[in-house]
């Protein structure tokens, strides 16, 4: 799994920091960090429903077969 | 149906057959008619939009302004005045990216999680003082109102002893039904003198809170003007406070008011953030939805709305619709994920919403904590809905346990 994030779209809502606090990160002022591009498969779960979630639709997720 | 062809125009807000249960028409319109004519309490005419995938496209689009008070743009209500025509709700839209940035410091996740403790004591102290006056008692009026006022007041420094003022403050700024026209002018007035005293303390002695963040901060060059200020602090006590508070009085009804759903919870209190979502998303009473105005001609659902349309989206029917969502009526503790659209999306949606969960999943795990055979004292049936200025709410919920 690799995650592109679009910092354009973020709202800054914090959806992803509560559902996957390894992976994303909020900026001061609440617009999205990426800290792992591609997490550990025990992950995945719970980084597909922040990207489902996002009220921006800022997270976009290539899933490798 | 297109909308050229619709005969019936229906009256807006749709009413609901029961305090819980949504309007019949929402899922005849979601079906045959996802671009509905309505006439609005003023006699305006606006189009309303059902479907989940029309309301998302239409809440994240800038063409879809927020500009309810431009000419042609439909009145939501025969008085006006309603929370988005405001001059306050114009200057509010003009300073909004301004405002957003400032105001997003506080309310990111993390910060939202640090205050979490603090909500939870205060979860407590309320019940205890409930727990103490015994039942039967009023949910609303013991924890559900009080609450979300207990926090504000936290984020803005504003000490506990003026916790009521600003309880009695806000509710008489918002509540049309239960105040007189001068009751809220008195309101308005005293509150704002109240904030313009408040902020000048924190200019003078700044502490830990987001006032006194804001009064530091300096944006573009410019230091937030004293009104400004007031402003944001009336802006977060009215987007945090009857919100939250008939957020709370529902999902505990809708909890209770099937008590399956309840003692799921106490079985297996790990599933509190996933029942929370599901609340926000399966709540029907969710109030008027979202206005929008276009000014240029816009397709939604394969039909042109010409310019000038006043655009409803009811983001409630949106979040059931059977497109969108498996078993939609059916309300799924457990359902994940569940991308509802309560908050809104986009730009817009709402910069408090990890606060406002927050806030619901503590409630929800200090009374399952505390008050396990809690139950509704009344028929579910028998509750009285609120109809709120931004979301619908409950009068009363009592209960026993």
């Amino acid at each position: 799994m690799r995650i592109i994030v679009d910092v354009e779209k973020c709202c800054g809502a914090g959806q992803c920091v509560l559902l996957a606090p390894k992976v994303f990160d909020q900026r001061d002022d609440g617009i999205v960090v990426l800290l792992d591009e591609s997490p550990a498969p025990e992950l995945h779960k719970a980084v597909r429903e922040a990207a489902c979630v996002c009220p921006g639709a800022a997270i976009r997720l290539e899933e490798q077969a | 149906m297109s909308i050229e062809s619709s005969d019936q125009v229906l009256d807006y807000p749709l009413r609901a057959p029961a305090p819980l249960e949504p309007p019949e028409e929402w899922a005849k319109l979601r079906q045959g008619c996802p671009v509905a004519h309505v006439r609005l309490p003023s006699g305006d005419s606006a189009v309303l939009l059902t479907r989940y995938n029309d309301v998302r496209q239409v809440l994240a689009d800038p063409r879809f302004t927020r500009q309810l008070g431009k000419e042609g743009a439909a009145r939501l209500s025969e008085e006006g005045g309603s929370v988005f025509e405001t001059e306050e709700a114009a200057s509010l839209t003009e300073g909004h990216e301004r405002w957003r940035r400032l105001l997003h410091k506080s309310f990111t996740a993390k910060r939202v999680s640090a205050m979490q403790p603090r909500i939870e004591a205060m979860a407590d102290q309320l019940i205890d003082d409930m727990v103490k006056q015994g039942a039967p008692a009023d949910l609303v009026a013991g924890l559900a109102f009080p609450l979300p006022v207990w926090v504000i007041c936290e984020l803005l420094g504003i000490p506990d002893i003026d916790r009521d003022k600003l309880a009695y403050w806000s509710n008489a700024m918002l509540n049309m039904s239960q105040f007189t026209r001068q009751e809220m002018d008195a309101a308005q007035a005293e509150f704002s003198q109240y904030m313009m005293t408040h902020i000048a303390a924190k200019r003078a002695a700044p502490g830990e809170d987001l006032l006194s963040e804001l009064v530091a901060a300096v944006d573009d060059g410019h230091p937030l003007t004293e009104r400004e200020l007031m402003m944001i602090g009336q802006g977060i006590l009215v987007a945090g406070h009857e919100t939250t508070s008939n957020t709370i009085a529902k999902m505990m009804a809708m909890l209770l008011g099937e008590r399956h759903r309840w003692e799921q919870l106490v079985a297996d209190p790990s599933l509190v953030r996933t029942a929370v979502e599901e609340v926000l998303r399966f709540d029907a009473n969710a109030g008027f939805g979202l206005p929008r105005f276009i000014t240029e001609d816009i397709e939604v659902s394969g039909q042109k709305l010409p310019g000038g349309t006043t655009v409803i989206c009811n983001m409630a029917a949106a979040n059931r619709d059977e497109k969108a969502y498996e078993r939609a009526d059916h309300m799924d503790l457990t359902r994940s994920p569940n991308p509802h659209l309560t908050f809104g999306v986009g730009p817009h949606s709402c910069v408090g919403q990890a606060l406002a969960r927050t806030e619901l999943q503590t409630t929800l795990n200090v009374l399952l904590r505390r008050l396990p055979t809690l139950e509704l004292a009344v028929p579910p049936e028998e509750l009285a809905r609120r109809e709120g200025l931004l979301i619908g709410g409950l009068e009363r919920v009592p209960v026993r346990w």
